[in-house]
């Protein structure tokens, strides 16, 4: 079965690249499934999503991306993240932090925008860890 | 010794220790600027990428009609942004930016538009203090290590400006490009609004593929022409700190070799001083034991 390339970018340097089977990312109008062959997409993707990568006898790829893109064309998918974090990357302890800091802002100022950001960016970096939220 | 003797020698050891400076300074742009090169590597695929996505965006959407791409039926205010360095030491890389920067103010008053500098790094920052102009907007302190939050910064404050009605209407861009260890030129582009290029398609590019949008074009595209704003903008950025250290090292190589150079004219002058001096010493001693003989002979 033919295979998908994909590439995993944020501007400041390439996070990830390599072959895979499937590839799984939320986009603003949900998730999106993508296994070769897929009609050409581009997608925005949500802020605090996670993406996985499904390789063959290998573990997932799990990521932490927030913000961006997905685009696929010929069999290549490229996502565009501003913010990407590989799930093994993930400081556990940190993102717990970040999370409890932004819920306890979020419960003083309920319009707290980026307080919500916050949350959901730690909230994606747990998930992408294999953490429970 | 002589006066002279002691001047010279003076000058000899404060030019070796400004040499020793800028010999130090030379090394630590060398190390910096291949950091700042392997930066630029990084930051590529995810240029190249968007630069894709726009291209497949536009070449799909046939009426794409968004504020950054419209351009506004009068233009009244230019915005340039001019990358420049938050330290000295690097011979004409800010000055050269600079004199761009003021071709570019030229051209645009010329076609009756007023300019709003914005400025990067704290040399250009204070040029137009000193000079008192006002700025839209000034960044500095990241010149040499700028972030990619750093040029959403500006690219934030830029698009906001451009997007307000009473704002700018163009922006361009003044930044140093590095185009090898030796070269970096200083390029100016227009960034927004973004210019829609229909160029040929020659046989080897492939037909673009078509898009399917999730949610849709408009969507797509609203969230991805700021990324491509902010990219561009960061792109100048590296580029700009990569050739400020390629800028930093030649300019200290050769303040190091006219060191040497004066270093060993000074040395030369010095012994030549000395060897006058001990010849002119020598010479009394014979003149004064001359002296001393004859007188002893006249006596007797």
């Amino acid at each position: 079965m033919a295979k998908l390339r994909v590439g995993v970018v944020s501007p400041e340097r390439e996070i990830w690249s390599g072959e895979a089977d499937m590839v799984i990312a939320k986009t603003v109008d949900g998730e999106i499934g993508i296994m070769p062959q897929h009609a050409p997409v581009l997608g925005v993707l949500v802020e605090g999503g996670v993406l996985r990568v499904k390789r063959e006898g290998e573990g997932d790829l799990v990521a932490a991306v927030h913000g961006g893109f997905i685009s696929v064309a010929d069999d290549e998918v490229s996502v565009l993240a501003e913010v990407a974090e590989l799930g093994s990357e993930v400081d556990v302890a940190a993102a717990r932090d970040a999370l409890e800091r932004a819920q306890a802002s979020i419960e003083a100022n309920q319009e707290d925008a980026d307080a919500a950001v916050e949350a959901k960016r730690a909230r994606a970096r747990l998930r992408a860890a294999g953490e429970d939220v | 010794m002589g006066a002279q003797l002691r001047l010279l020698r003076r000058r000899i050891n404060s030019v070796k220790s400004t040499a020793k400076i800028t010999r130090a300074q030379e090394l630590i742009a060398s190390s910096r600027i291949v950091r700042a090169q392997q930066r630029m590597q990084a930051a590529l695929p995810y240029e190249r990428e968007i630069i894709r996505a726009v291209t497949g965006v536009v070449s799909n959407a046939a009426s794409v009609d968004h504020p950054l791409t419209v351009a506004k039926e009068n233009p009244t205010k230019a915005g340039v942004l001019i990358v420049t360095s938050d330290s000295g030491f690097c011979g004409g890389f800010n000055a050269n930016a600079l004199r761009e920067a003021e071709a570019l103010r030229g051209l645009l008053e010329s076609r009756g538009l007023n300019v709003v500098p914005f400025v990067t790094g704290r040399k250009g920052v204070t040029w137009h203090t000193f000079r008192q102009r006002e700025m839209g907007g000034n960044w500095v302190g990241f010149s040499r290590k700028p972030s990619y939050a750093d040029a959403k910064e500006i690219a934030d404050t830029l698009i906001e400006s451009f997007k307000d009605d009473n704002g700018i209407d163009e922006i361009h861009i003044v930044s140093t490009e590095f185009v090898s260890m030796l070269s970096q030129n200083v390029v100016v582009r227009r960034i927004l609004p973004l210019e829609v290029e229909e160029t040929e398609v020659s046989e080897s590019t492939a037909i673009p593929p078509y898009f399917e949008f999730e949610p849709t074009a408009g969507d797509v595209l609203e969230s991805l022409l700021p990324r491509y704003v902010e990219s561009r903008i960061f792109t100048a950025l590296l580029q700009s700190a990569a050739s400020e250290e390629a800028a930093r090292r030649r300019a200290m190589k050769s303040a190091t070799d006219n060191a040497n150079e004066l270093m060993r004219v000074l040395t030369q002058q010095m012994n030549q001083a000395r060897q006058a001096e001990i010849t002119q010493e020598i010479s009394e001693i014979v003149g004064g034991a001359n002296a001393l003989a004859d007188a002893a002979a006249g006596k007797e």
